[in-house]
């Protein structure tokens, strides 16, 4: 195991910012942590880097214990923070040196090691100009190459792409899949369902600083809910008529006047509800179950913050 | 937890790096403090004192005005910079994710005022010497004296930032604090002169007369054992200092 928790609490005076958890990341896979803001994924990573000391239970990262062996782990392991922490007066190239000596890193290597980072997140055409003058998208890329410069087995990701425009992220989430494909493990955290499902080989869904689920997402969605999501509009007290002789979903959730049913083949429930709604007034959607539907079910509020 | 001086050194080539670039905005303007000190108070109002000290008064100014570069130094990077550093920028929380540790974050940031300390001091010290105000060789006794009035100024600049809350009680910091120092450390005339004797105990307790008192020592090439009064305060007062932010960088920085 890359990260060992057992039954890890974070008290903040009276405030339990994390609740008992038990995380177990394999080597070489990649691992989300997710959960609405507030749910204690950051603070769950900060005592994983070892910044932040569990009130209780116990963290090992590479089979280290990371509050003795705190330098011996972060030399192993790369953080991309969720605020941007890059020098603005220096360039990337010396931003990426700076970290590099944090490391004790020296040169010829160091500056092979920033060479092959330009490259890989496609930074060469700034590479020289002070990181105040770039966008947004640019500083992430640079954050994430900050983070790499040392060849972490393990590499954290808080928020990724929070704010980014959606090529960016695409371009952000293939490098991720590129470094898990080089062998190194990855532990992110998102409340975006669409990132956790397209990289995570495994998540742990986080609420009120409990793990509330555990395991790869079709996984999840198997045993929470259906692999199919019928929703539409309907009032509660419309509800008998109109799946009156349909077959039973799995499971069924309501958000207002949202009807979400979990079912194994949409396609008779459609055929149903069509007859019944011959002029679709009812904004229809069939589409596959997410992981957004598992927290609803599990944790009874949305991913964003109800 | 322990500190590493490789890891410590890494964060002063931080700062380095950063002041490599925009030393002309932020060290230059600062240095030339103590230059116009020399020439308005030193040759223009000196030219109305016929001796002081036992030569012109731009003379008896100089040693006081070394320590006084070293003490802006150190003042300015310990004070602003660390604060936005530590408020701001997170820069130390980046620092964090790797193998740099709160005490190293320290180490490096002391190193780095003391460096701009002696920076500001020894090119000064260059000034006085063209100006022909230095008694050569003896007054070379100096350099050592200005990274010590760095070391001094840098602990207890880090202590206030690590105090305070908000970046406005850096006004009463220099103007209520460094200035009256500046004004009433031997630098500009003798203390002992114009204090009645009974007080002169208390005086013992500004920092930057012992430095200045050093500094004077060096230039007129007579020590007392006064020295070893002067060179104790300085490291205890930054030992105690530091012992105490040591402490404090570890509660800010880690919870």
């Amino acid at each position: 195991m890359i990260v060992e928790a057992r039954g890890v609490v974070k008290r903040f005076g009276e405030r339990v910012a994390v609740d008992g958890i038990d995380l177990d990341v394999p080597r070489g896979i990649c691992f989300g942590l997710l959960g609405p803001n507030g749910a204690g994924k950051t603070t769950t990573l900060r005592m994983i880097y070892g910044v932040c000391r569990p009130s209780a239970g116990s963290i090992r990262v590479f089979g280290l214990d990371v509050t003795r062996e705190t330098r011996a782990v972060r030399a192993r392991l790369g953080v991309t923070l969720q605020e941007s922490v890059l020098i603005e007066a220096l360039s990337p190239v010396d931003n990426l040196r700076v970290f590099g000596r944090y490391y004790l890193l020296r040169e010829p290597l160091l500056s092979r090691r920033i060479d092959a980072l330009i490259e890989f997140l496609e930074l060469r055409s700034h590479a020289d100009l002070p990181v105040q003058r770039l966008s947004g998208g640019f500083k992430r890329r640079l954050a994430i190459a900050m983070s790499l410069i040392n060849e972490p087995e393990l590499l954290v990701l808080d928020e990724p792409t929070t704010g980014l425009d959606p090529a960016v992220r695409l371009a952000l989430w293939a490098r991720v899949r590129d470094l898990r494909a080089r062998g190194t493990t990855v532990l992110l955290t998102t409340h975006y369902m669409d990132e956790a499902q397209r990289l995570c080989d495994r998540v742990a869904i986080v609420a009120s600083g409990k793990v509330i689920a555990q395991g790869a997402p079709p996984e999840l969605i198997r045993a929470h809910l259906a692999p199919e999501t019928v929703e539409f509009d309907c009032e509660p007290a419309e509800e008998p008529t109109l799946l009156d002789g349909a077959p039973p979903p799995r499971h069924r959730l309501r958000s207002g006047r949202r009807l979400m049913l979990y079912v194994d083949d949409a396609s008779p429930l459609v055929d149903r509800l069509h007859h019944r709604d011959p002029n679709d007034q009812r904004a229809l959607v069939v589409r596959p179950t997410n992981l957004e539907d598992v927290f609803l079910r599990l944790a009874g509020t949305s991913l964003e913050g109800t | 937890m322990s500190a590493s001086l490789p890891h410590a050194v890494a964060v002063w080539r931080r700062n380095a790096s950063m002041y490599r670039r925009i030393w002309m905005l932020n060290i230059l303007p600062n240095f030339f403090e103590p230059v116009l000190y020399l020439l308005s108070i030193g040759i223009g109002v000196g030219a109305y004192i016929n001796e002081m000290g036992g030569g012109s008064y731009a003379a008896f100014l100089a040693p006081g005005l070394v320590c006084v570069a070293a003490m802006n130094g150190a003042s300015f990077e310990v004070t602003y910079n660390i604060f936005v550093r530590l408020n701001f920028e997170k820069q130390y929380d980046a620092m964090l994710t790797t193998p740099i540790q709160p005490d190293d974050v320290l180490i490096g940031e002391i190193l780095w005022a003391v460096s701009r300390a002696s920076i500001y001091g020894v090119c000064f010290f260059v000034v006085v010497v063209l100006f022909g105000l230095a008694p050569l060789p003896s007054a070379l006794l100096v350099l050592p004296v200005i990274p010590l009035a760095g070391l001094l100024f840098a602990s207890i600049g880090i202590a206030f930032s690590l105090r305070i809350q908000t970046i406005d009680l850096y006004s009463f910091y220099f103007t209520l604090f460094l200035t009256p120092l500046f004004l009433f450390s031997d630098v500009f005339f003798p203390l002992e002169e114009r204090l009645a004797g009974s007080w002169l105990w208390l005086a013992e307790a500004l920092p930057l007369l012992h430095p200045v008192r050093l500094a004077r020592a060096a230039f007129s090439g007579r020590a007392s054992a006064v020295v070893l009064w002067d060179v104790a305060y300085i490291c205890i007062v930054s030992l105690v200092l530091l012992a105490w932010a040591r402490r404090a960088v570890r509660a800010r920085l880690m919870t």
